[in-house]
């Protein structure tokens, strides 16, 4: 008792406080000082003046604060501006594609874009109507060829194979697979159509093929992840009920799981849905809306944006213009899944109950 | 409704390692039968052989015989699916499906397995497992509210109901109180006294004072030293067990001498 008492003199538990605008404050001087350099000596280049901020920032409220506060509270503020730092800098890139998509794509973001296709249309006008049913068209029949193979090749690994060769094999595969170049798969795809009915053979069924290829490990390896976050215990409680166990996962595990699930389907569409080479070679090329995937070209919309603005024709800007629109259509179609997604997750979610 | 159930030269492996060696008892009907000793002696093990559900875990395998009124749970072609409907189970964490309803997690017993049900049936059933539970006038008013929102006394007592909906003979409780506060225990070990009327209940506990209050025999389950099988010591009525056991490492482990 004596020792505590003795050591805890007055001012034993305090320490020197930053007042709360200090980081701000700091941060607005650095932007200025930064910004006012880089007019000074690089012509005014944003890039470097913000870096020069940023480094100004750092170094000042390391020294501000290590006098005030002390060494570990300035460790605690180096570690935290490296890390929004960090998080400033890969958020960088993902505003710049949206708002130069956003802002470009918005030019033909109109109804024509949505209802015409681009048969007999040379230069304006027209529309990616094709494209856009198409890509729902493959997606479409790939998610239904790869979800259920996919998932339950998952159940077979997590709930069944535990650990057996056969198990490991699967695993290496999908691992193997995961890694496959996308141009592969479209090479797979095409030849396989080409042993089935003849050389040259492009149907959007092919392109389905192709990016169920890509889409298969993907799904597994996150079905397979979350099926084996499902606690033991709901097993354990339905086995003991003498539920059998093929019951057991289709009522018990899967439904636990669910939510996670339809992240990870979405996922892996989402990761699908813009890739452009396997379709080129797999569900070809044309201009005219097919609805029928066995059956001729499809177009898609990444092989559409590609085509826009790799061979554009006369005037170029209607092209370069449409391709834009492709590109913002593509990012609301996923973020149009993504969202219906996690609506359906929530929907699904084990209750938490009160 | 209640079966007695006859052991005889019972050993448990996994894999190659033998974890309970040489059991023979008789649990009786209408009773209530308490399993105690050191952690790791092979209760809660041989406790899972009762269900088979100790096959659950890769490489768990038995010799011997349980006889459920003289009918062998390890016969050829007996059905561990249709034992575990006879032999209901309790465990230690309580573990609602955080999926379902409380009402659903009553019935899950009769949903998980597809069984066809009028809605009249199915309510009746739930007041009766959750009025068996001790449950009933708590969440009679919020049976459709998920089970996880109940607090963990009564989710145990929840998993209780949804076992004795299934209207098996025996009731398995391995070490049910052990995550639950005084209160919560003792409206377990009440309701354990009430459902020994009409079923064999088997509990593993590691509360002394609980095994001596509610069971009326009491088993004791002791290991040589780590690695070597867990074996029954001795097993007897409760008062006896408790005041002049026969073997001496019993009282030992009763007075608290180790263990």
């Amino acid at each position: 008792m004596t020792t505590l008492t003795e050591s805890l003199n007055p001012g034993a538990l305090t320490s020197g406080r930053l007042p709360r605008m200090a980081e701000p404050g700091i941060l607005i001087g650095a932007a200025i000082a930064g910004l006012t350099i880089a007019a000074l000596i690089a012509n005014g280049n944003i890039a470097l003046g913000v870096v020069l901020a940023y480094v100004i920032f750092l170094i000042t409220i390391e020294i501000v604060a290590r006098i005030v506060e002390g060494p570990r509270q300035a460790a605690d503020r180096r570690a935290r501006s490296l890390i929004v730092g960090a998080f400033v800098l890969a958020l960088i890139p993902l505003g710049s594609v949206t708002y130069e998509v956003v802002k470009n794509g918005m030019a033909r973001f109109d109804l024509n874009y949505f209802s015409m296709s681009m048969r007999n249309i040379v230069g304006e006008g027209g529309g990616a109507a094709h494209a856009i049913t198409g890509t729902l068209w493959v997606t479409g029949i790939a998610s239904l060829i790869s979800v259920p193979i996919g998932l339950m090749t998952a159940i077979y690994l997590s709930e069944y194979g535990a650990r057996s060769k056969l198990a490991q094999s699967i695993t290496f595969f999908v691992d193997v697979m995961t890694g496959i170049p996308s141009i592969v798969a479209g090479l797979f795809a095409y030849s396989l159509m080409a042993m089935l009915f003849g050389p040259g053979t492009v149907s959007g069924f092919a392109g389905s093929i192709a990016l169920s290829v890509l889409m298969i490990p993907v799904v597994v390896r996150s079905c397979e992840e979350l099926l084996r976050l499902v606690p033991n215990e709901l097993r354990e409680a339905s086995y003991a009920l003498g539920v059998p166990t093929w019951l057991t996962i289709v009522k018990v595990v899967v439904p636990t799981a669910i939510s996670g699930i339809v992240s990870g389907v979405i996922l892996a569409v989402a990761r699908v849905i813009g890739e452009t080479a396997p379709l080129l070679i797999a569900a070809g090329f044309t201009a005219s809306l097919n609805n029928n995937p066995f059956s001729g070209p499809m177009m898609t919309l990444p092989v559409f944006v590609y085509d826009s603005y790799a061979h554009p024709g006369i005037p170029p800007q209607a092209y370069l213009d449409r391709a834009w629109a492709g590109a913002l259509t593509l990012i609301v179609i996923v973020m149009v899944l993504n969202l219906t997604g996690r609506l359906i997750a929530r929907r699904f979610a084990p209750k938490t109950g009160r | 409704m209640s079966k007695r159930i006859e052991i005889t030269d019972l050993n448990v492996y996994y894999g190659t390692f033998r974890a309970v060696e040489d059991v023979s008892m008789t649990i009786e009907p209408k009773a209530v039968t308490a399993f105690i000793g050191p952690s790791g002696c092979g209760k809660s093990t041989f406790l899972r052989t009762l269900n088979r559900m100790h096959e659950v875990i890769p490489g768990a395998r038995v010799e011997g015989e349980v006889l459920l009124d003289g009918e062998n749970l390890y016969g050829p072609g007996v059905d561990p699916v249709r034992v575990r409907r006879h032999v209901g189970m309790v465990f230690q964490r309580p573990n609602p499906f955080p999926t379902m309803s409380i009402k659903e997690n009553v019935l899950a017993g009769i949903n998980l397995n597809n069984k066809r049900m009028p809605n009249s049936e199915k309510d009746e059933l739930a007041e009766q497992a959750l009025r068996g539970a001790n449950l009933w006038e708590e969440v009679k008013n919020r049976l459709d509210l998920p089970g996880s929102g109940l607090s963990g006394g009564q989710q145990q007592r929840l998993c209780i109901a949804r076992a004795i909906a299934m209207q098996p003979e025996v009731l398995l409780m391995d070490e049910p109180c052990s995550a639950l506060d005084p209160i919560s225990t003792l409206a377990i070990e009440d309701l354990m006294t009430e459902l020994k009327d009409r079923y064999t209940i088997v509990i593993v506990t590691h509360n002394m004072q609980q095994a001596a209050r509610v069971s009326d025999t009491t088993a004791f389950f002791n290991i040589a030293g780590t690695g070597a099988p867990g074996r029954l010591i001795e097993v007897g009525p409760t008062d006896k067990i408790f005041s002049t056991p026969d073997v001496k490492d019993t009282e030992d482990y009763i007075s608290g001498r180790f263990g």
